[in-house]
């Protein structure tokens, strides 16, 4: 990687919306939307709602299914030199599998996010983030399947997140990406109806980001393997507090929203931060935390 | 087209209403191109609870001037705060996004440009570009009453302006769909912009008279780049989203009941 910074699934499109704005080339990696085996239209409008310091999503995987990306869409992105990583979702063990299986055979794309995380589908998604057991399971059927780096997007909506980053590491994950987005509510008091079509959605933005801080101390103390830090980094010095805490990468998620230029501000933040404490590289401050 | 994040200046604040006001924004570089119908996504600074960039439509380029001009109605903190920019201030855009009305398809072409409440902003733009390209604009706008009606002597100096009030205090009495001009004169096709009844009116009447219709449409958003998949409308093609794919649509494309 050229450097720490990655865009968050969901957040970036497939890098080439944002072209305008960034070179893409200077992106230390782009994780391309949630990606299944077959397409899917998501759910009903409306899909978004905001709130203090951050947003609810409920928009449940709309894409265009896993062929569709092969041939369409992975032939435009191969010839961008930085590295595309696919997000992978599905509702049973062997979708999974059979969605990472095809984009195993995609030579441009280094490493797969596993997302098992989602909480916006009825059917799979979050359901086997958070269970021991169910994240075992789908992690060792795409370990099979796929012989990319795999990196295992966790769910905040559990336990112990702890626990199963280790369930994941045990079963096959090269490294753990955390966290997905927290499950939330918000109501229209007049309508007495909830605002999002399919009642409850997941929280994002900086409103969250203390929970992922500590989600991600937690975990980097717990396993061996690298985790890559998310959730409501909005500039350098949100990031740093996640390479501190224990993250060897970050993901840019909801900030792209607001800015869509962020991505290499948080690039060039991290490097004068690290000029200005005599840092030769970012894995000199990863997890060193005074606590 | 091009997309472009900068800080432009505030140039001009006017409030042609207490529930409007009309920002005329500059900068020191010649303004992007832009179509009209497109939108640009406005950051709004000082209010903590605003945490996503406002859509707001483009109400009109002068480009010998080089301003932009964002005609903004007051609905929540986000748009309060906006009210309260000063000349001289600065406004963080992203823009311009979205497709905007279909261009001219003939000459002499007679478009009948439908707007309601702050919904009519965008057609002054549209409305200047279709008479300097040779089409003949018609605009029929719709308010609850006369002291609701925007930018009147701006819309006249372009076309033909019809009215309709719901109180009858300036124009016709009742709806737009209710304006008798739309029982005595044919036109080519027509544009839309304004709340989602009126636009939904329109659009049975431009199907029961076989004229082409599009609308412009503003879901809920937040990238305005087609990258979140928030602001999705259902259309014969499926989900797409408003920011991207339109905000206008052709009312063919899209599943509405009408």
């Amino acid at each position: 990687m050229k450097n720490p910074v990655m865009t968050a699934s969901g957040t970036f499109g497939y890098g080439v919306e944002f072209a305008d704005f960034v070179n893409l080339e200077e992106i230390g990696g782009i994780i391309v939307k949630g990606t299944t085996l077959h397409p899917r239209e998501g759910n009903d409008y409306p899909r978004m709602v905001e709130t203090a310091s951050g947003m609810l999503n409920c928009v449940g995987l709309q894409n265009k299914g896993v062929d569709y990306f092969c041939k369409h869409i992975y032939p435009e992105l191969k010839n961008i030199k930085t590295n595309f990583l696919v997000n992978v979702s599905g509702s049973s063990p062997e979708d999974y599998a059979e969605c990472a299986a095809r984009v195993n055979e995609l030579d441009g794309i280094p490493a797969i996010e596993l997302n098992i995380s989602c909480p916006n589908v009825k059917q799979g998604g979050m359901a086997f983030g958070v269970t021991t057991e169910g994240a075992a399971a789908v992690v060792k059927a795409v370990r099979e399947a796929c012989h990319k780096t795999l990196i295992v997007k966790l769910s905040p909506n559990v336990t112990s997140i702890s626990d199963i980053a280790l369930a994941v590491q045990d079963a096959g994950a090269d490294a753990v990406s955390l966290i997905n987005t927290l499950m939330g509510m918000v109501i229209d008091i007049e309508k007495r109806k909830p605002v999002l079509s399919i009642a409850t959605g997941g929280m994002s933005g900086p409103a969250v980001k203390p929970v992922a801080v500590r989600c991600v101390w937690q975990v980097a103390k717990a396993v061996q393997i690298p985790v890559v830090g998310l959730g409501g980094i909005m500039n350098a010095e949100d990031a740093i507090e996640f390479l501190l805490a224990g993250a060897s990468a970050v993901e840019i998620g909801t900030a792209n929203f607001i800015d869509p230029a962020v991505t290499l501000k948080v690039v060039k933040g991290i490097d004068e931060w690290l000029d200005r404490h005599g840092c030769k590289s970012v894995s000199e401050i990863i997890g060193q935390l005074d606590a | 087209m091009k997309k472009y994040v900068k800080d432009l200046t505030v140039k001009a604040v006017e409030f042609p209403h207490e529930l409007y006001v009309l920002l005329k924004l500059t900068d020191k570089e010649t303004l992007p191109e832009t179509v009209p119908g497109q939108f640009v996504e406005v950051k709004v600074e000082g209010s903590p609870r605003t945490f996503l960039r406002r859509p707001i439509s483009i109400n009109f380029v002068d480009r010998e001037k080089n301003e932009l001009w964002l005609l903004i109605k007051k609905v929540g903190e986000g748009t309060h705060k906006l009210a309260e920019l000063k000349v001289g201030d600065t406004l963080n855009l992203v823009f311009p996004l979205g497709n905007g009305f279909s261009p001219v398809q003939k000459e002499d072409e007679k478009v009948l440009l439908v707007g309601g409440g702050v919904g009519v902003a965008p057609l002054l733009d549209y409305g200047q570009y279709l008479k300097a390209h040779g089409a003949n604009p018609v605009f029929l706008l719709g308010a609850r009453s006369k002291s609701d009606l925007l930018e009147q002597e701006l819309f006249k100096a372009i076309a033909p302006v019809y009215v309709t009030t719901e109180d009858g205090s300036e124009g016709e009495r009742g709806f737009v769909t209710q304006h008798t001009l739309l029982n005595k004169e044919h036109f080519d096709r027509i544009s839309v912009c304004g709340p989602k009844p009126m636009m939904v009116s329109v659009a049975r009447y431009a199907k029961a008279t076989n004229t082409p219709c599009e609308v412009s449409l503003e879901n809920m958003m937040a990238c305005g780049l087609g990258a979140c998949l928030c602001c999705v409308e259902k259309t014969v093609k499926g989900n797409v989203c408003v920011c991207k794919e339109g905000p206008v649509f052709d009312i063919n494309d899209l599943t509405w009941n009408i």
